[in-house]
């Protein structure tokens, strides 16, 4: 039998060890996971907005970076709808600077062709990440990704799948007064619940995860409402020409 | 069979290494005490992550990097480690293994770690593991210790992988990713059988293998 004396030293120099090992661990790998991230979210733009990788291609690490390059613009707008210069989306630290909003725009021969904003907040369990894009009318959704959350796997997780960001495709934020009125996952198909004014707002849920589709739409409608007074101007600008 | 025969008459002189003792502690976690469709343990990891054989396999490598190094480690350990606080030393082994398993996948296989999603660290709470260090690791020298993790990985592993091999191919109509099931097949009415997407599949599979399993080892549990 050990003594007491031994059994505490033997704890501490097995935590020790296994603090020591693991912070090492994840001090080395860091600057691959970052960058892994980053790439993670670049790819989920580019999805947003319906680009592929070149032919015969798959989205590799230079796939990635090239078609980015290529096609999306970054930017910040602040809670006015200003484009505020001198700013990249990637420092931007939300917690500290809550007046400014990261948005990209695709860019196809010169012409600015979707905007997407990035949309966040809590599901069921988890955070959810994705990115929204809207058509230059700022009105109508381009696509949507959802590529980060901890949703059951099988009932919430399944946001994360095609069809169900499909469903988004060529709905309207606005009501017909030009209201924002965002996008609501509604329990069950849009077909059997919805009158046709509602459907064009409305999306399909995903059965078993009524509290993952409400957290949703709540995140959807509150980050829309942030980038509202930008579009707002996109709108009038385009209104005027 | 030859094969193991083989080994052991090359290195029959310095016995111990491949010792038909130690072969048996290699091979028994294979079939007869299989820890899968034996002793029933880690049922969660393998519903969950058998949709695709892409993520079966690196969770079985997970689980073999995993069960080989921590038997090793408690075994190493075990005449060091105070009786009193035996399990939470398996466990803060274990632990750091995983953790490390987790940050590697993050660095390396991006896609395949989000797919894995909570499964990696879940590895942590899987009773193979556990049930290894406890009962074998802590009473035998590291090398039998090896081949024991090593011997119970592969049993978690082949299951794995004949689990996900048929969801795949009947769920999604694909073996690692590629498409296998020709389009003619479909235009002629054959349609991916839902249910193998989703956990009842794996449950109907996992009660088929061990149906077979214990037809041909005839065990019974009362």
């Amino acid at each position: 039998m050990h003594s007491d004396a031994y059994t505490f030293r033997f704890a501490a120099i097995v935590t020790i060890i296994c603090s020591v090992l693991l912070a090492g661990a994840a001090t080395l790998l860091k600057p691959r996971q970052v960058e892994n991230q980053k790439l993670d979210m670049r790819k989920n733009i580019l999805i947003a907005v319906h680009i592929k990788p070149e032919q015969g291609r798959s989205f590799s690490r230079k796939q990635i970076n090239k078609l980015f390059a290529k096609y999306i613009r970054e930017y910040v707008v602040n809670r006015e709808g200003q484009t505020v210069k001198g700013i990249h989306p990637d420092n931007l630290n939300p917690e500290k600077e809550k007046n400014l909003f990261p948005l990209y725009k695709k860019i196809d021969n010169g012409k600015v062709t979707a905007y997407i904003i990035p949309v966040s907040g809590k599901g069921l369990w988890s955070t959810i990440y994705g990115y929204l894009a809207l058509k230059p009318d700022c009105n109508t959704i381009e696509g949507i990704t959802f590529y980060r959350s901890g949703e059951t796997p099988g009932l919430g997780a399944e946001i994360s799948k095609k069809w169900f960001s499909d469903n988004f495709i060529g709905k309207k934020i606005l009501d017909k007064e030009g209201k924002l009125v965002s996008i609501t996952v509604i329990k069950g198909k849009v077909a059997d619940k919805c009158t046709p004014e509602e459907a064009l707002h409305s999306v399909d849920g995903v059965s078993g995860a009524t509290l993952t589709g409400r957290g949703v739409t709540r995140f959807l409608k509150s980050e829309l409402e942030k980038y509202e007074p930008f579009f707002k101007k996109v709108r009038v600008n385009q209104g005027g020409a | 069979m030859a094969e193991v025969e083989l080994q052991e008459a090359v290195v029959k002189p310095r016995e111990k290494m491949f010792s038909k003792k130690n072969m048996r502690v290699l091979k028994e976690p294979l079939m007869d005490n299989n820890p899968i469709t034996f002793q029933v343990l880690g049922i969660c990891s393998t519903l969950a992550v058998t949709v695709q054989v892409r993520t079966a396999l690196v969770m079985s490598l997970a689980v073999m990097f995993v069960v080989t190094l921590s038997n090793v480690a408690v075994s190493l350990l075990r005449k060091y480690i105070p009786s009193k606080i035996r399990i939470i030393v398996e466990l803060a082994v274990i632990a750091t293994l995983v953790i490390l398993v987790d940050q590697i996948l993050k660095a390396y296989l991006f896609d395949i770690s989000k797919q894995l999603s909570v499964f990696v660290g879940l590895i942590i709470t899987n009773c193979i593991i556990m049930g290894r260090a406890e009962a074998f690791a802590l009473q035998n020298s590291p090398w039998p210790s090896f081949l024991d993790g090593l011997g119970n990985a592969l049993g978690y592993g082949w299951i794995l992988m004949t689990i996900s091999t048929f969801r795949e191919l009947l769920g999604s109509g694909s073996f690692f990713g590629l498409h296998i099931i020709p389009h003619s097949w479909y235009a002629a009415g054959y349609e991916n059988m839902g249910l193998m997407v989703l956990a009842p599949g794996a449950f109907i599979l996992l009660g088929l293998l061990v149906w077979v399993q214990r037809t041909l080892t005839k065990t019974v549990h009362e």
